[in-house]
């Protein structure tokens, strides 16, 4: 509205933000009670399993007392979230070290291979569902369609095995563990990344591309699109100018989700490569059922879901000039 | 639906769809009477040479052990699709059980649910999985239990939504005003109106279970030795990569044909319908 000052032009939008970000955040303390009472819900307890089996029942009641373990289950719970909170999850039951030393030195690790797959395969899924949202129905599109639909659907072992025997085993390119030097120059880099950010990417281009796709096709059925047609806009033009900026929202939502499922990609990659990130971290932790640096892990990758949601809502919302301007 | 239709729905698929429906068709039989047919006990160490290639005998070459990979793949199939098979039919009838409750009963009752799944739902479902089988460990039965829970939320979602858009048309406020019961609304009168969709919903669900199976007895977290799944074929012989065995390839590739022919076989299915 010209009429409307700029204040109320942008006080729709930051209500529907701030709302959206309480819902995030509510969803998020009950997650946490649900991961805390799973994983509180175990037969033993940590003193229990900390001591084997010779211990006698004072020993495991002193050290029951001493960890903490004999206060209701509720102030535990309060506590150990205060702690999440305040970054100080605990201490490792099995490395002795603060949860916090463990995870900072684990997590940057897990983020560049993130942020690596992403800026890998996010162009390539966007050239994906678009050549194939344009010819659609034609042979391009249908290959494209039976390409994705089996890539999704395809183990991570499976593709990092086939990576690992063509360009490690065959072709002796690169190396089948993923080993970063100290300071390592690009070439290095690069070279200790390409393989566990192929494999990751592989699912992320699928999927993404697959969700790009059908959004994209959904604004193409929309009579505007045939008005712009009807007035000779070129196809160029169409799809960037018109189509895309209006399919922001369904775009950044498939977005978060297949971000979102770079976590679950991440727990096999890395275990295969060997790769000290979080995922792996965590599968060591259920391995060795280290429930607080497990507990740490699980919220760590929950909060980014939710994270991306919320910044996939926000983008959204912003960028639909209806709900813009309240 | 009587045989006829379903011949006559599978041919008119196209070339994908047929594919899918063969290696569907193949897995189900293989899980079947896969067992019977090996050509070796599953646990002998028949073979003197490990990670041997294909040989007249040993049509998949020998694993890390000597043992025959043609006979362990046969019945691990048994436990990926049969336990697959079992846990998504527990999601389902959890799920939609809980969805149809949800579309016929009271406003509270719906909310509650649908809120409690929200949660869930924005639980990663590896990362849920991983907390439950350190919680409870993964004896057969905890492991199918655990990963059909995973996979609960997103079937209620789904039916949710097909549930209450059903609910609300105008035959079930007849039927509601006729005075029949809850159980006759959501038994007779919506559920039967969501198969089709449910079941693309289902299959979907299905390769993701089997994924997550795998993923969970690679990683040495899901099925215990004695017993394999594929996931656990693949484990077991990883140290037959460096030298391309195919005691690794071999199961890691079941896993695939079997995922693939199901996501060919709903795509083609459900666009099928759409024309």
């Amino acid at each position: 509205m010209s009429g409307a000052s700029p204040v109320s032009r942008w006080s729709g939008p930051a209500q529907l933000v701030a709302k959206r970000t309480g819902l995030a955040l509510v969803t998020l303390v009950l997650v946490s009670a649900v991961i805390f009472t799973i994983s509180g819900l175990l037969p033993g307890d940590a003193a229990q399993e900390l001591l084997g089996q010779g211990a006698t029942p004072e020993q495991i009641a002193a050290l029951r007392h001493e960890m903490g373990l004999d206060r209701p289950a509720v102030v535990r719970y309060f506590e150990w979230l205060r702690g999440i909170a305040i970054g100080d999850p605990g201490q490792s039951l099995v490395a002795n070290k603060p949860v916090a030393d463990i995870i900072s030195e684990r997590l940057p690790n897990t983020l560049i291979l993130a942020g690596l797959t992403t800026l890998f395969s996010v162009p390539i899924a966007f050239l994906v569902g678009i050549s194939s949202a344009v010819t659609r129905g034609k042979a391009t599109d249908r290959a494209l369609n039976i390409m994705t639909l089996a890539m999704v659907a395809l183990p991570e072992f499976l593709v990092a095995t086939i990576a690992v025997l063509v360009f490690s085993v065959k072709l002796l390119w690169l190396p089948s563990i993923t080993i970063v030097p100290q300071d390592p120059t690009l070439w290095e880099f690069l070279r200790a990344y390409a393989m566990p950010v192929m494999v990751l990417g592989v699912g992320v281009i699928a999927q993404l591309g697959r969700m790009i796709r059908a959004a994209i096709i959904a604004e193409l059925d929309r009579p505007y699109v045939e008005m712009a047609r009807l007035k000779g806009v070129s196809q160029r033009r169409l799809i960037f100018r018109h189509v895309l900026p209006n399919a922001v929202g369904p775009i950044v939502n498939a977005m978060a989700l297949s971000l979102s499922y770079l976590f679950g990609g991440a727990i096999i990659v890395e275990t295969i490569f060997s790769y000290p990130g979080l995922a792996s971290l965590m599968v060591n932790a259920v391995t060795s059922r280290d429930m607080p640096l497990l507990q740490a892990c699980a919220m760590i990758f929950c909060a980014t879901y939710l994270l991306l949601v919320l910044i996939a809502d926000t983008v959204a919302i912003l960028a639909n000039p209806r709900l813009r301007q309240g | 639906m009587n045989v006829g239709s379903i011949i006559r729905g599978a041919r008119r698929l196209p070339l994908s769809g047929k594919i899918g429906l063969a290696l569907v068709i193949f897995w189900i039989v293989v899980a079947i009477v896969g067992p019977f047919i090996a050509p070796y006990p599953p646990g002998s160490f028949a073979n003197e040479e490990v990670f041997a290639g294909s040989s007249s005998e040993f049509w998949l070459g020998s694993d890390f052990l000597g043992r025959d990979v043609l006979s362990r793949l046969l019945s691990g199939a048994r436990f990926t699709v049969g336990l697959s098979a079992i846990a998504v039919t527990i999601a389902a009838c959890l799920g939609t059980g809980l969805a149809l409750t949800a579309a016929v009963g009271p406003r509270w009752g719906d909310e509650l649910l649908s809120r409690s799944m929200d949660t869930l739902i924005s639980i990663p479902s590896k990362i849920f999985a991983l907390v439950l089988v350190a919680a409870f460990g993964s004896s057969i039965v905890l492991l199918t239990l655990i990963i059909a829970i995973t996979y609960v939320p997103g079937n209620f979602r789904i039916a949710r939504s097909l549930a209450v858009g059903l609910a609300r048309l105008d035959y079930v406020e007849v039927a509601r005003a006729r005075g029949e019961g809850r159980l006759h609304l959501a038994l007779v009168e919506v559920l039967p109106n969501m198969i089709k969709p449910l079941f693309a919903d289902i299959g979907l669900r299905f390769v993701f279970i089997v994924l997550l199976l795998s993923g969970l007895s690679f990683l040495g977290l899901g099925l215990q030795p004695p017993d394999a799944d594929l996931g656990s074929l693949v484990r077991e012989n990883t140290s037959g990569l460096a030298e391309g065995a195919l005691a690794i390839i071999a199961p890691a590739v079941a896993i695939a044909s079997l995922t693939v022919g199901v996501n060919l076989l709903i795509d083609a299915a459900t666009q099928g319908k759409a024309h």
